[in-house]
């Protein structure tokens, strides 16, 4: 039994396409690159924003790859949050490795509770993330002697970066810092998603039955993963903590959590991209509409979720490309 | 020679229900057996038992001697016991291609690689082409699965169970839905699986069971309720009974 050499090389050639960089990915990171440089003025929002993006991310590898709901995913942003301004307080204000502890800290966390997303429909999953979160945060109200409490944790000081970059007033640092961290964070990312580890948590998020039936060890998948989202929500903590060189409660806060939802949701889940384009959007939107009509701006983003989510993204994108082309259509007219 | 699979006084009850009622049955090494049964006999709850969906409430099952009773479905996996499901259970949205490389992935343990991009290792890309060749699917690779036809996702549930490369292969009603048209080419994948595969048909179609099994097992109301070669099956009056519905049993 020879295995046919053509299609051996036609199924490999098919998968490579299927991992290859599209133009439109580099000219993303490009562009990420190049508001670095040529936007110093809003250094600050794209500091938020990437932040924001990478907590997106960080989901978008549960809800969009292995297909698991959380309403509590600031748990782990607020732990990474609360572990990096706890070691620029009390150990040091080296960001990096303040970093490294607080993602190491999230991901403790996230194995610790992943047991208990194992079992359940996404009900479940959603109240019990929601709990986990709501457990953290009140753990984090009431140890005020380490945390600060509702008056939030004090006095960080956050050195400069690598001892060179000064965490400046106008976001420079910040955004630099929040960029390269989120730029690895999707690197890893997109590497794993690609891996024959990647298409084992897809098969599980469309059917676990059949999953199990190939012999993939669902739970372990499921643990695996859930660690790496947690670690990276931290990271975004982290970064947040360090760039502001302030932690308060509001890192496990519900709002957190159902607004990264949110993010991925209007960007669209299950293809990296979508925390980050959902993010830039969401910040934009929001600091535009809210400088406008600041009472009014959660009618619009209400409004843009019930129209995406009920007409469905792809519907929609194709309406938006049938229309642009009749635009094209129209507008070549004499 | 110990059999391939084996079960002694299995028994699962749901609630008062006792589907699986004390069934202590043998699966030959290289057999062709046949289960089956009229509606509502247990049939998939006892496939459901053997590959660890369900846990019984009483009883063993023993994989080619050893105790597998307690073991998840991915363990009974990776030791040699596969099965395909009676309605299809496969991810519309991947292809042939990656549904055939997980099942090899895993078993060949390259299935948690997380830093290795898919489709880089030549043995899995070969063992995928000749898995596809067998059953048919080499046109099919790059599609959908979703958008395949009917006749040719049954197929694929065959060909990803074989990928597990089983020593056990349970074949929980193959030709289920599938047109006339597409029967043929189903019922010769499964006439041509390799000896060396035990296999545990659970079928309705009496055609598909005649020309396969050498060995019939009739399950009702959860029990074994007779065993033996197809024509002595097919002369049991009490089988007989039992499917033109004048059962006299309780």
């Amino acid at each position: 039994m020879s295995p046919d050499v053509e299609a051996v090389a036609g199924a490999r050639r098919w998968l490579a396409g299927r991992a290859r960089w599209r133009w439109w990915e580099i000219a993303f990171w490009l562009a990420a690159a190049a508001s670095f440089v040529l936007l110093p003025s809003r250094h600050l929002i794209l500091a938020e924003i990437a932040i924001l993006g990478l907590f997106a991310l960080s989901l978008d590898l549960l809800l969009g790859y292995v297909g698991i709901v959380s309403l509590g995913h600031a748990a782990f942003f607020g732990v990474g949050a609360y572990a990096a301004g706890l070691m620029a307080k009390h150990v040091g204000g080296e960001p990096l490795l303040g970093f490294a502890v607080a993602v190491f800290a999230a991901a403790t966390v996230g194995l610790a509770t992943s047991f208990l997303v194992l079992r359940g429909a996404d009900l479940t999953r959603l109240m019990v993330t929601l709990g986990v979160a709501m457990l953290l945060g009140e753990a984090a109200n009431q140890w005020s002697s380490l945390t600060g409490g509702a008056d939030g944790l004090q006095g960080m000081t956050v050195a400069p970066l690598l001892g060179l970059f000064e965490f400046d007033l106008f976001g420079r640092t910040a955004y630099g810092y929040a960029l390269v961290v989120l730029f690895l964070c999707f690197l890893i990312a997109r590497r794993i998603v690609n891996s024959p580890y990647g298409l084992s948590l897809r098969a599980i998020r469309d059917n676990p039955l059949r999953a199990a039936a190939l012999g993939i060890a669902v739970d372990r998948r499921i643990v695996g993963v859930y660690t790496l989202a947690a670690a990276m929500a931290g990271a975004a903590g982290a970064l947040l903590a360090q760039t502001t060189a302030f932690v308060s409660l509001d890192v496990f806060d519900f709002n957190r959590s159902a607004d990264v939802l949110l993010v991925l949701v209007i960007g669209g889940a299950g293809y990296l991209y979508g925390g980050l384009i959902g993010a830039v959007f969401f910040k934009i939107a929001a600091d535009l509409l809210s400088a406008q009509t600041p009472q009014y701006w959660h009618f619009w983003i209400g409004l843009i979720l019930v129209v995406l989510v009920l007409a469905g993204r792809d519907r929609l994108g194709e309406r938006l490309s049938a229309l642009a082309r009749r635009a094209r259509l129209t507008g070549g007219a004499p | 020679m110990t059999d391939a699979l084996a079960t002694i006084g299995l028994v699962r009850r749901f609630g008062g229900l006792v589907a699986t009622n004390d069934v202590t049955f043998a699966l030959a090494r290289g057999a062709r057996h046949a289960l089956i049964g009229p509606n509502g006999a247990g049939k998939t709850t006892f496939v459901n038992l053997l590959t660890g969906v369900l846990a019984p409430t009483a009883g063993r099952i023993l994989l080619a001697g050893e105790d597998v009773t307690g073991l998840p479905q991915d363990a009974r996996v990776r030791r040699g016991l596969s099965r395909t499901f009676q309605i299809n259970q496969l991810f519309p949205d991947l292809t042939p291609l990656e549904t055939i490389g997980l099942a090899v992935s895993e078993r060949l343990g390259h299935g948690g690689d997380v830093w290795r991009v898919v489709g880089t290792r030549d043995a899995v890309l070969e063992e995928i082409v000749s898995i596809a060749s067998r059953f048919g699917l080499i046109d099919a690779l790059e599609t959908r699965v979703g958008g395949l036809p009917y006749g040719k996702q049954r197929q694929l549930e065959i060909a990803v169970a074989f990928a597990t490369r089983p020593r056990v292969l349970l074949l929980d009603e193959p030709a289920a839905g599938v047109p006339e048209r597409e029967r043929r080419a189903l019922i010769e994948t499964i006439a041509a699986l390799p000896r060396d595969v035990s296999v545990l048909l659970i079928e309705h179609d009496m055609d598909i069971v005649f020309s396969f099994a050498e060995r019939i097992s009739v399950l009702v109301d959860g029990a074994l309720f007779a065993e033996g070669a197809p024509d002595e099956i097919a002369r049991d009056a009490r089988v007989k009974a039992v499917y033109l519905g004048g059962a006299t049993h309780g």
